[in-house]
């Protein structure tokens, strides 16, 4: 029996996990080229980030999860300056032996691959070390809205608010501000960005800053809901790269349309069936179809129907 | 601090460096003296969380049996590494564990998964093998020692209770794989030994945290109460989640809090009204247990700052005991003499066997391989404070009654399922 309501929430459960799963992964890997295989990692720390100040600080859940997003954004700078750009340890090398160490990571897709999975690792173990096996997981807020026999959790509701106004706020960003359009500039043609006076340097710092921390916020998010444990990074990694890749070149649009899609399928598939498996294999049954006729994903689809019809025009 | 152990990963020997490291037995080789004990327990990985205790209990039972005399008069080598929770990485060990290092007996693995992936080495090679998870059960190996609950038990313990007290209506959810499915097919032929139903059934995968769908279905059949056998990190999140989701129906497990310590982990009330079906857990209330300087006591003497002692542990712990006194017995450490001395049937008092109530005992059963335990119900409340609610012994009785199996007659290396001897299963 289809219960609506039931389909209502489970499609905005799964479309916040979907797209919150993939708001920092689609800025660094969408606008930079960079394939950040340690992103589940990066939300670990948000959530890692969030839960300990909650536990530990006693602060209050929201402000929290503002700490678990900074705290991850912080890292991703140094990431960025360490072993992305390289710029710490040429700046050492040209100190000693007088010459580059490391050539930047932007573009290289393969070479991030195995340089942000070593990260990765190296992330995952070292959350062992520090904190064992499993850190005490703060309880879930806001309760319950009941509906005749059933009930949903207030809570993963709002979450699908807040991943609507993370994709207004990054498209406002990208499109709206200064730094946007300096960003976008870096992105398309980085040698005349720099010749019309880009610091291309620090926009690249600054935004894989800024994918950091959405992926640290996604972890902060998710802290009240998750068991909290090294590996907690890896449930989002799937959905994150099949959402990325469906949704095609444009980051928010991109992101949005492929988290409504395949939350759509995910949650319709799932309640009809009455089988998480079932959603899970339709979901990906769905990204194997959307790789195989729309190469450059839903957005590089539109954009390519747009560019026909002008030139019908 | 678990710190060095799951980073160095590959160094033999007890961490805290107990007695064996300094009492003078060096190299490597198997000195005719010394009995050596292969531990492969996970201290890094998935099941980090619920096999790392597995080992640090080895590590007490050997230090325990060193400290007083060894088995025999022979000292205890043990050898050790971190498996990181793989199973290509286990049957790499688990060869060289027995052709390299010729362990005299071998304790390993957590999941099912494991167990299956290296029996096939085990078996070609016929070594001396203690399995101590609980498990789905059925498994009927000529050189394998099943000790830990297996699914009739644990379920049977806490289904028929749960039967009496909320009525006959049961919903199962269970982690996809052999150990979730055999589960739930165990959960079938009980409900229809109690007289009870099963009215739905759902099967998760390892990979899923996201249970709002799994709360509406439940919802939707309204049933008296939930068995759940979910596995792993991820499905921990189902617990919160249909906390906040207010659902309040009774759940059942034999997975959840007796391994992984939720109650521990959860803010409550996530785990309140859950009732596991469990042959050990730290809270279990007998003397030798909990008692002035019993086995918990002992064990965080060892590891002040261990989080939690689980149901495996003890397992670990136990059967530990049992391999001494079926050496002793035998008076050799030849494999094929010390398993005829496990056949002819172990027993152990609550002095090693923390589960067993006072003046009560638990017994290895020779024919089966498996343990006839001491089963608890117990109760998580509100605080997640840990309550008794029933306990009486269970034997194994699906290989013993159902099947037939007898390894002291026959020598077999089946794993026997429910599907083939009960129509509800199917």
């Amino acid at each position: 029996m289809v219960n609506g309501l039931n389909l209502a929430f489970q499609f905005l459960d799964s479309f916040a996990f979907i797209v919150l799963a993939a708001a920092g992964l689609a800025i660094i890997f969408g606008i930079m080229g960079v394939i950040n295989l340690a992103h589940g990692e990066f939300i670990l720390m948000g959530a890692y980030g969030t839960t300990l100040a909650v536990t530990k600080l006693g602060l209050p859940l929201p402000v929290a999860m503002g700490v678990g997003a900074l705290v991850t954004a912080g890292f991703g700078l140094i990431v960025e300056r360490t072993i992305i750009s390289g710029f710490v340890p040429n700046w050492l090398g040209q100190r000693t032996i007088g010459r580059d160490l490391i050539d930047p990571l932007y573009d290289r897709l393969a070479d991030s691959m195995v340089a942000t999975f070593g990260l990765s690792l190296i992330m995952v173990q070292g959350a062992r070390i520090l904190f064992g096996n499993s850190i005490e997981t703060v309880a879930t807020p806001l309760g319950n809205v009941a509906y005749g026999e059933f009930s949903y959790s207030t809570y993963r509701v709002v979450l699908a608010g807040v991943s609507i106004a993370i994709l207004v706020a990054v498209y406002y960003l990208f499109t709206r501000t200064d730094y946007g359009m300096r960003a976008r500039a870096t992105i398309q043609d980085e040698d005349t960005a720099k010749a019309l006076g880009v610091d291309t340097e620090r926009i690249y710092m600054t935004t894989f800053a800024v994918g950091s921390g959405l992926a640290g916020l996604t972890g902060a998010l998710f802290a009240p809901v998750l068991s909290m444990q090294p590996t907690l990074g890896d449930q989002f990694l799937v959905e994150a790269f099949v959402a990325v890749v469906v949704g095609g070149p444009s980051v928010v649009l991109g992101t949005a349309l492929s988290g409504g899609a395949l939350g759509l399928v995910n949650a319709t598939v799932t309640n009809l069936l009455d089988s998480t498996t079932f959603g899970r294999i339709g979901l990906l049954v769905v990204a194997i179809l959307a790789l195989r006729f729309l190469p450059e994903g839903i957005t590089g689809f539109i954009e390519r129907i747009r560019a026909r019809r002008q030139e019908g025009e | 601090m678990i710190a060095g152990a799951g980073v160095a990963g590959c160094t033999g020997g007890p961490d805290g460096g107990s007695e064996s490291a300094s009492g003078g037995t060096t190299g490597t080789a198997s000195s005719a003296d010394t009995v050596k004990i292969g531990v492969l327990e996970d201290q890094s990985g998935n099941f980090a969380l619920v096999g790392d205790p597995k080992h640090k209990a080895s590590m007490l039972a050997i230090q325990e049996i060193n400290n007083n005399g060894g088995i025999g008069g022979r000292e205890i080598e043990p050898v050790t590494r971190d498996p990181q929770s793989d199973n290509q990485r286990y049957q790499e060990l688990t060869r060289d564990f027995i052709n390299e290092e010729d362990v005299d007996v071998l304790w390993a693995g957590y999941s099912s998964a494991t167990r299956e992936a290296i029996r096939p080495i085990i078996n070609r090679n016929e070594q001396l093998y203690f399995y101590t998870t609980q498990y789905e059960g059925g498994v009927c190996d000529s050189t394998t020692f099943a000790c830990g609950p297996t699914a009739r038990q644990q379920l049977g313990s806490v289904l028929p209770y749960l039967r009496e007290e909320f009525g006959p209506e049961i919903y199962t959810i269970a982690a996809d794989y052999n150990f979730g499915q055999l589960s739930a097919d165990w959960v079938r032929v009980l409900a229809d030994e109690n007289d009870a139903e099963v009215v739905g059934e759902e099967f998760i995968p390892l990979s899923e945290s996201s249970f709002g769908s799994v709360i509406n279905n439940i919802q939707d059949a309204d049933p008296d109460f939930v068995m759940s056998m979910l596995v792993g990190a991820n499905h921990t999140s189902f617990y919160e989640q249909k906390a906040s989701a207010g659902l309040e129906v009774p759940i059942g497990t034999s997975t959840a809090m007796a391994q992984g310590y939720e109650h521990r982990r959860l803010d409550p009330p996530a785990m309140a009204n859950i009732y596991a079906g469990v042959n050990y857990m730290e809270e279990v209330p007998t003397e030798s247990n909990t008692g002035d300087g019993g086995f918990a006591d002992r064990y965080y003497e060892k590891y002040p700052d261990a989080p939690y002692l689980n149901e495996e542990a003890e397992t670990n712990y136990f059967t530990t005991y049992m391999y001494k006194q079926a050496v002793e017995q035998a008076g050799t450490i030849e494999q094929p003499e010390v398993i005829e001395a496990l056949e002819s049937g172990i027993s152990l008092g609550t002095e090693r066997a923390p589960e067993a109530p006072e003046g009560e005992t638990i017994e290895l059963d020779g024919a089966t391989h498996h343990v006839d335990h001491h089963m608890w119900v117990l109760r998580a409340d509100q605080e997640h404070n840990i309550e008794e609610i029933t306990n009486r012994k269970i034997p194994e009785q699906f290989l013993s009654e159902t099947v037939g199996c007898d390894l002291r007659e026959e020598d077999e290396q089946t794993q026997y399922t429910p599907r083939d001897y009960f129509e509800e299963a199917e």
